[in-house]
């Protein structure tokens, strides 16, 4: 007795731990994506996301402006400014040169070639003396700054609209709502004719779906868009699109979506499909009155898996659709910012939390779906 | 108007088992006929061909003078109630019971009128806007009565009705049952059961089925009384008949049959002359055994007493005797002193005997 509740109970415990785990494992890169997504480029570039919080360290070249503002003051030229535009950042130690740029702490002041002196305050204040004018180009400064932590949606504002991810964001919804719908609403009506309706060659059918679910999608890409271009032509319908990639999305889908389907529904309890025959409902009237509302798990649980497949697809948008700028779809427009900005953190990072927002969206919306559904189809 | 008529009818699976076998049956207009038998003898099976759930493999079936073998179970004017309930499980119990009225446009108000109608009589008024799954199994399983009276059918079937509820329920739903079909005297209902109790408390005529075939229909008492083989003479009534052998030693006014070597007894049966020196079947049910004593010579049977169960309202002894190795059961009424041990002996109206022949049928029919 003793043994096996505590056996139970260090078994429960390991569930809850691997669930733990797994959570952890999930979200500590989701966090990350979008703090790193939200933080000040330069911060961003210098230090990892975990230290968002904390201010940052920064060695800083400044040139002051072009020596119009120059006073004089006795038998000495000055300039004066501050360092920082707008933040509030402090200085803590300052140089002339880039041999030794944190030379000098600050509020002190370093003497120069040609009897210049600078003093750089810890707020960034400065002021550089000369006894003879200021020519034309301004003095360089370098400085090590603590710049405190500063957060900010510069990185999506730029990646929406001057990377175009607004619009490829666009193109993918094009993309997947339709691949999504389609295929749910032609296997619904499959499955219920494969698990309910009596028919010569239904078992054929049957293993004609299941056979097609091991064909590799790489395998029949290119036959299936020459036979769409080869129908596409007759038609007057150019090769690449929406359409086109509907039909493929849809292709790809239906097998595994009729399998799941048919399983599930041929799982309902026949009495209570015997039971709407015998009150007189058509074959029509039982799918639209009995069968659809009580799929309703599984037709969300392949709606998900439908939903996030389309969404993250590359190969068959690029076969499909090519990566013209007007129709390019989130994946492919993040593949090219590999190329073009892979060095930009906070390009990456945002155009990145953009893609994965949908997804999670209809994840969080659907999950307990997901849960009972997949449950439900697997165990009747 | 609704009377029922099965020629010939077959039943085989397309696995060739041969489920039921030259079934013929006339069930008349407004009677309560209960199919009984053994699981998997094919009750189910006969009732969804009746239904139209179910392809005839052969025979005809007609309703009303028609033949409905090729006619959808919605045109054939029946309704059905299933052993699960079979209730929508996403519908309030007023939409199950309305579907069938939906289903065939019926305008609104009448609608509601025969879904309110059927509730009230079931007393399901309070729950109509309810889920299925919050009523208790008694209440679901009245909605899926209510669901077959709403469509007001020439027959009604069920399918063993009641073995989802727990035996309080049972007994209760049961006379329900029987109440519904005293509202409904015009109502022809089918009903299948394997428990015979709700057969013989249920029926108008019984038809008991084994292994595909009709072994007898008859009034429940009527198959009490003059069971038509061994079969029927076991099935029917509990504890079941005490099947001894015996031979028969000799015809004429009076049968006398050698029960062992030195008891025999006589029945009020003529049989023919070449049935004489057969082996045969006696049968003995065992509330119409009498107690008498070792020496007395009514004695048809003596032994030691095997076991005991004393159940208060009656008492069962289980005796072992040298006829053969099946116990014999004796069921007397109220509380006796009497030990596993004891020896008893046992005697029995000759009318009450029934007489098989050795292939199991009745020798009175
Ligand atoms: N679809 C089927 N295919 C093959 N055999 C079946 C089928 N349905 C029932 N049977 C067989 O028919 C026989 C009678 O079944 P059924 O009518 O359900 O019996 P019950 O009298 O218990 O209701 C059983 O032996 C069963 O195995
Ligand atoms: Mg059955």
């Amino acid at each position: 007795m003793l043994t096996s509740s505590s056996k139970k109970s260090s078994l429960t415990w390991l569930v809850h731990l691997s669930v733990f785990l797994l959570v952890l494992i999930w979200t500590i890169p989701t966090a990350g994506l979008f703090v790193s997504s939200i933080r000040d480029k330069d911060q961003l570039s210098v230090s990892g996301w975990w230290t968002a919080l904390a201010s940052s360290e920064q060695k800083v070249v400044y040139r002051t402006p072009v020596p119009d503002s120059q006073i004089q003051e006795a038998d000495q030229y000055v300039l004066k400014g501050n360092l920082f535009a707008d933040s509030n950042a402090s200085v803590s130690a300052f140089g002339f040169s880039s041999l030794k740029p944190d030379a000098f702490v600050v509020g002190s002041t370093a003497t120069m070639k040609k009897g210049k002196t600078l003093t750089v305050q810890a707020n960034g204040d400065y002021v550089v003396t000369s006894p003879v004018p200021f020519t034309k180009r301004g003095q360089r400064i370098f400085y090590t700054a603590d710049v405190p932590p500063r957060f900010t949606l510069d990185n999506y504002r730029e990646v929406l609209g001057s990377e175009g991810l607004a619009k490829s964001f666009i193109n993918s919804l094009t993309v997947t709502i339709p691949s999504t719908v389609i295929p749910i609403l032609m296997a619904a009506f499959a499955a219920y004719a494969l698990a309910w309706m009596r028919f010569p060659g239904r078992a054929l059918l049957l293993v004609t779906v299941v056979g097609l679910l091991v064909v590799p999608l790489q395998m029949s890409l290119i036959p299936l868009l020459k036979a769409y271009n080869f129908i596409g032509e007759s038609f007057g319908v150019g090769s690449k699109t929406y359409l086109g990639i509907w039909l493929a999305h849809t292709a790809f889908g239906l097998p595994l979506a009729i399998y799941l389907l048919r399983n599930y529904i041929a799982g309902l309890p026949g009495e209570i499909i015997e039971s709407a025959r015998v009150d007189g409902a058509s074959d029509f009237d039982i799918f639209r009155k009995i069968v659809l509302p009580l799929s309703f798990p599984a037709l969300a649980s392949f709606s998900i898996f439908q939903f996030l497949w389309v969404w993250n697809d590359l190969l068959v948008a690029m076969v499909f659709l090519g990566n013209n700028e007007e129709q390019l779809v989130l994946t492919g427009r993040l593949r090219e910012l590999l190329g073009s900005r892979g060095g930009n953190w906070e390009i990456l990072t945002a155009s990145a939390f953009i893609t994965i927002l949908v997804p999670l969206a209809v994840f969080f919306a659907l999950q307990r779906f997901l849960v009972r559904g997949l449950l439900a189809g697997s165990v009747k | 108007m609704a009377d029922l008529t099965l020629t010939n009818v077959k039943k085989v699976y397309a696995n060739s088992v041969e489920v039921l076998r030259d079934i013929n049956l006339d069930i008349k207009q407004g009677e309560f006929i209960v199919f009984v038998g053994p699981s998997g003898c094919g009750k189910s099976t006969l009732l969804r061909m009746i239904s139209g759930l179910e392809d005839i493999s052969a025979g005809t079936l007609e309703i009303d003078g028609q033949v409905v073998n090729d006619i959808p179970p919605a045109l054939r004017g029946i309704a059905m109630v299933f052993q699960s309930y079979a209730l929508y499980p996403h519908m309030s119990v007023y939409d199950n019971m309305a579907f069938s009225l939906q289903i065939a446009k019926e305008n609104k108000a009448n609608i509601d009128k025969q879904v309110r109608k059927a509730a009230e009589m079931l007393q399901l008024t309070p729950y109509l806007d309810r889920l299925p799954k919050a009523l208790s199994g008694g209440q679901r399983q009245r909605v899926a009565i209510g669901r077959a009276i709403v469509r007001r059918p020439k027959v009604f079937l069920f399918d063993e009705p009641l073995s989802n509820l727990d035996a309080a329920l049972r007994v209760a739903t049961r006379m329900e049952i029987a109440a519904l079909k005293e509202k409904m005297p015009e109502s022809t209902m089918i009903y299948v059961t394997h428990d015979q109790v709700e057969a013989m408390t249920l029926a108008d005529r019984i038809v008991l089925l084994s292994n595909g075939n009709i072994e007898q229909v008859g009034a429940p008492l009527e198959l009490y009384e003059q069971p038509a083989n061994v079969f029927v003479a076991k099935f029917i009534g509990s504890p079941a008949m005490n099947i001894l052998p015996v031979t028969i030693n000799k015809v004429g006014s009076q049968t006398n049959l050698a029960i062992d070597a030195t008891t025999s007894v006589n029945l009020p049966l003529q049989l023919d002359k070449k049935e004489e020196g057969k082996k045969a079947q006696l049968g003995i049910r065992p509330e119409d055994f009498t107690m008498t004593a070792l020496h007395k010579n009514d004695v048809l049977i003596s032994g030691e007493i095997a076991f005991v169960e004393a159940l208060g309202e009656s008492t069962l002894f289980h005796v072992k005797t040298e006829l053969h190795d099946e116990l014999v059961i004796a069921k007397f009424p109220g509380v006796w002193d009497i030990q596993r041990g004891d020896a008893l002996a046992l005697a029995a109206p000759a009318e009450k005997l029934h007489l098989f022949a050795a292939d199991g049928n009745n020798y009175s029919q």
